[in-house]
């Protein structure tokens, strides 16, 4: 089958569906490739290097599968063959009248953006790889705006603090910007509604602000739920507080199929430093900011500096495209395979089913909930877990109970009978085990086997009883002690040695 | 101070310095002080009881004997200690264990022939006279047979583990039955000879109990080693302890105690590594209860060459290899520990997850890379590490099967349900080494190489890993 790759039509577009470097893959999954000649230009990418990957340079129209990024215009749409597969990313949830042109014609069409958040189709995730670019790029975005070092610095010419940033909401975009301010440099805060990301935030050198609240929670999909306004409330306060202190603002804040949450307010912006920068993120879907214009850069009245880009991924059109560009060639492992160039739409696969908007032509939008995330993945066992383990676990309970006190009888009826000397070889014996339980408690776990050949030596003390008996009696008892010392010897020494061999084997880096 | 008292105190010290011995293997640190202590603790044991013995009545011939023995006895075990592989760690363990309990029956049995077998003796009538004559037949039993139990099992473990044995468990028919039955014998056989000491019941329990060892560990897989080798460890305690009481000497009931209670928690360990209860592992192996559900369709798995393996690794930021009993058979360590070092040159994080009972010995990876030189701070256990997964580009699984399968969380029917496994499916990519698709230990099919993101690379995991190594 054809592959074809549109050149994007839409003026601010800086991407391109495939790159060299994924057309040579492509090519390997048995499928021939052609492009539209120009459409790498924006990203770097000349037409030379498509064909020297191996492309031909052509009209992608006419192909079995249709790559793209945005969706192209009716027009556009029209000249696509009968049964052609469209791939790009469509945003199908919000726009419906998009679908519905999709609908009119006899074509399949796959929306990248609805692939579901389960760990098999991560490479899949579109929206992961962007976000993560526009993470990058939103820092360096700020960096640009501002008009200090990021690093702290001590100069002959005085000291520089370092600039301190703020990253509201810890998903993908959050934890790039994370990592691409630290390495810049900075103090980077974070927060965000989910408690869990915290060791996230503090693995990137960041440090995790947390909302105290009483309910915070995951969605069934993965993504940061619409929080209670209580929760809402206490937030504002620790974004006020920060807001005075901190010199860069990133908000990546975004709830699907609503509008942005707004976190910082007009007065929070009023009350930062002059020279501060704050990118939204969400500048799109209406802004995490008070303020914020889509698309624009705009200086409040105290000389704040707020960067509502929408398109912070295409910023980087050459690595945006290539992530993008891998991201459909894993989906074209996944739909591919015989690996010999077929397409094989499977319904039975979750991942295929859900970014599917239109097959041959039928609406099969919106496609069955898939609820997969790694949250709710771990908290139903803690659900289920208590209730089907109670019974057990108290059953447990009551028998050690019983096991105890029947242990603690019959080790009281044995002292109470027993002779004196008895007694007191008890005494020591019932201490000896619990001292052996708690010292051996504490043994490193990678020192188990010296611990056994060295408990293995020591119970070669055994040759002291042999060896008390070894003067008396006749020749069966010589015999019978000459060799438990014999053998015992061979514990001790032997024992001893080989955990001394071993102890020395093992090194620090 | 007479010498009695003086080789009291001696015996009281030694038995600090082998709690110290313990003590000081907690922490890699201390863990060579802990060996000298138990090492000074034996010398001063053995310096003592010399001691009492001379001023006793050791004849001359009985000091040359006894120096003779130990000079046996420790060149045999120096040698030995020299010259085992650590591959072979297990099967000297076991063995070590076998030459205790076969101690402890020999000195049950002179215990019986300076007693009860010599009724007009001195010490039988110093017994009589404190009415201590059925205890003492007591003692003897009970030594007898936890040395016998544990003497034979211990050989049948060095066989199995030698592999001069088949490793698959023995199926008697009503083998629980056997296993009981046993035990209600010794406790018949015991009241018996307490009230009329024979030395014929003397012989038929040493025979019930050396049966006993046999069948226990005969019927037990070889999966279950770890569980195996700790109990046989708890039991030569035991049977030290049991001497002890023979003879009233404390330092033996102490120590016995000490490896008694060290085998029994290793034994807790690694059940708990396995879910496993320690009478389901005694009873018998996995896949009675239910078989293995077979019928399942995992789908295809992938299969990788050794020089993609290769450009994988280099390209990957952080590695985590998982090893198991079939590093240990291939003797890979070396292999494996060399590549470690050429990734950890390239600055790739390189770190390695134990599971508790990988290999047939508690620990036994951590000694095989130790060998291999590899640090122990890469070294991690279970719980340490299986929260990194997720962040790890490339997960090696050598010679693992069972301690690394899904099923174990994922489906509650799987005979493995509930056992806590490695994640190694959360990492972006899982190679797998291994002969053939074949099953694990424990019989069940791992859904883990059935996986978006595992492959195989078949073969003998020493050879792959050169392979590796070549095309690096």
């Amino acid at each position: 089958m054809i592959i074809g790759v549109l050149g994007e039509s839409g003026s601010g577009e800086t991407r391109v569906a495939a790159t060299p470097a994924t057309v040579g893959q492509l090519l390997k999954l048995g499928y021939d490739v052609v492009v539209e000649p120009g459409a790498g230009q924006r990203s770097s990418f000349s037409d030379e290097a498509y064909a020297d990957a191996g492309a031909t340079l052509g009209d992608p129209y006419r192909a079995d599968v249709v790559f793209t990024i945005n969706a192209p215009e009716p027009e556009r749409l029209d000249r696509l063959a009968a049964g052609a597969t469209l791939i790009g990313v469509f945003n199908p949830r919000l726009s419906a009248e998009l679908v519905e042109e999709f609908a009119r014609r006899p074509i399949t069409v796959l929306s990248m953006d609805a692939v579901p958040r389960i760990s098999r189709a991560q490479s899949l995730d579109v929206l992961s790889s962007m976000a993560n670019i526009a993470g990058y790029r939103a820092v360096v975005e700020a960096a640009h705006a501002f008009g200090r070092f990021f690093t702290g610095q001590v100069t002959a010419a005085g000291k520089v603090p370092p600039a301190k940033v703020l990253v509201a909401g810890v998903g993908v975009a959050g934890l790039a910007a994370i990592g691409a301010a630290g390495s810049l440099g900075a103090i980077v805060r974070a927060t965000d509604p989910r408690p869990e990301v915290a060791d996230q935030v503090k693995s990137l050198g960041g440090e995790y602000l947390a909302v105290q609240a009483a309910d915070v929670e995951v969605s069934a999909t993965g993504y940061a739920k619409e929080m209670s306004d209580d929760y809402t409330e206490r937030a504002a306060r620790l974004y006020a507080e920060q807001a005075t202190d901190v010199d860069i603002v990133i908000t990546t804040a975004l709830i699907p199929g609503r509008p942005a949450p707004r976190l910082i307010t007009a007065k929070m912006v009023a009350s930062m430093k002059p020279g501060s920068v704050i990118v939204d993120m969400a500048a799109a879907n209406g802004g995490n900011v008070e303020g914020t214009v889509a698309g624009e850069v705009v200086t409040t009245a105290n000389g704040v500096t707020i960067i509502g880009y929408t398109d912070l991924a295409g910023r980087l059109p050459a690595q945006a495209s290539q992530l993008y560009g891998t991201n459909l060639v894993n989906l074209m492992k996944l739909m591919t395979p015989e690996r010999d160039g077929r397409l094989v739409l499977d319904f039975e696969d979750v991942v295929q089913r859900s970014i599917t908007v239109v097959r041959h032509g039928e609406l099969t939008w919106p496609p069955p909930p898939v609820s997969v995330s790694a949250a709710p993945a771990t908290a139903a066992p803690v659900n289920v877990a208590p209730q089907a383990a109670a019974q057990p676990q108290a059953a447990k309970k009551n028998r050690g109970l019983v096991l105890t006190g029947t242990g603690a009888g019959a080790l009281f009826l044995l002292a109470a009978f027993a002779p004196p000397a008895l007694r007191g070889h008890l005494t020591v014996f019932a201490l000896a085990i619990v001292i052996g339980y708690y010292v051996i408690g504490h043994v490193h776990h990678a020192l188990h086997t010296p611990l056994m050949s060295v408990t293995n030596a020591i119970s070669g003390i055994i040759v002291v009883g042999a060896l008390l008996q070894l003067g008396h009696g006749g020749v069966a008892v010589t015999t019978l002690s000459f060799i438990a010392v014999l053998l015992a010897s061979i514990n001790v020494f032997g024992g001893f040695a080989v955990t001394r061999r071993m102890l020395a084997m093992f090194t620090r880096s | 101070m007479t010498i009695e008292t003086a080789a009291q105190s001696a015996y009281l010290v030694a038995a600090l310095l082998f709690i110290l011995a313990l003590a000081g293997l907690s922490r890699h640190e201390s863990a060579r002080f802990g060996n000298y202590f138990g090492i000074a603790g034996m010398a001063l044991a053995l310096v003592a009881t010399v001691a009492l013995a001379l001023v006793g009545d050791l004849s001359g011939t009985g000091l040359v004997l006894l120096l003779v023995a130990t000079g046996i006895g420790a060149t045999i075990g120096l040698y030995r200690a020299a010259k085992v592989e650590m591959t072979g760690m297990p099967e000297l363990i076991a063995l070590l264990h076998s030459f205790v309990g076969l101690a402890a029956v020999l000195v049950g049995w002179n215990g019986y022939l300076h007693v009860e077998g010599d009724p007009d003796g001195a010490e039988a009538a110093l017994l009589g006279a404190q009415d201590l004559l059925g205890i003492h037949s007591a003692e003897v039993f009970i030594g007898v047979f936890i040395g016998a139990v544990t003497f034979t099992g211990s050989i049948v473990a060095f066989l199995k583990l030698s592999a001069r044995m088949p490793s698959r468990p023995l199926m008697l028919p009503g083998k629980n039955l056997l296993n009981v039955g046993a035990l209600v014998a010794f406790v018949l056989l015991t009241v018996w000879f307490v009230i009329d000491p024979h030395l014929w019941l003397l012989i038929v329990v040493t025979a019930v109990a050396l049966l006993l060892g046999w069948h226990l560990v005969a019927s037990i897989g070889g999966g279950d080693m770890p569980v195996v080798v700790s109990m046989l460890n708890s039991y030569s305690g035991w049977a030290a302890a049991a001497s002890g009481f023979l003879l009233s000497n404390d330092l033996l009931i102490v120590t016995g105690a000490l490896v008694g209670s060290s085998g029994a928690y290793l034994s807790y360990i690694m059940c708990k590594a396995m879910n496993r209860s320690f009478l389901s592992v005694i009873a018998g192996g996995f896949g009675v209860e239910a078989g293995p559900s077979g019928d399942t369709d995992y789908g295809e798995h992938r299969e990788v060459q050794a020089d993609a393996v290769a450009e994988l690794l280099k390209s990957a930021e952080s590695v985590i290899i998982t090893p198991g009993y079939g590093m240990a058979v291939a003797q890979a360590q070396y292999g494996v520990a060399e590549l470690t070092r050429k990734l950890r040159d390239k600055g790739i994080d390189v770190r390695f997850g134990i599971h508790p009972v990988a290999g047939r010995l508690p620990g036994h990876m951590n000694v095989l890379l130790a060998e291999a030189k590899v640090p122990y701070d890469v070294v991690l256990e279970m719980d340490e590490i299986n929260d990194d997964f997720a962040r790890t580009s490339v997960v090696l699984v050598i010679g693992a099967n069972d301690t690394v399968n899904p099923a174990a969380m994922d489906d509650p029917s799987s005979p493995i349900a509930g056992m806590p496994v490695l994640k190694v499916w959360e990492a972006a990519e899982v190679i797998v080494f291994k002969r053939s698709m074949a099953s694990g230990y424990a019989g069940v099919q791992n859904p883990l190489f059935f996986r978006e993101n595992s492959a195989m690379l078949f073969g003998d995991a020493k050879e792959r890993v050169n392979d590796i190594l070549r095309a690096f």
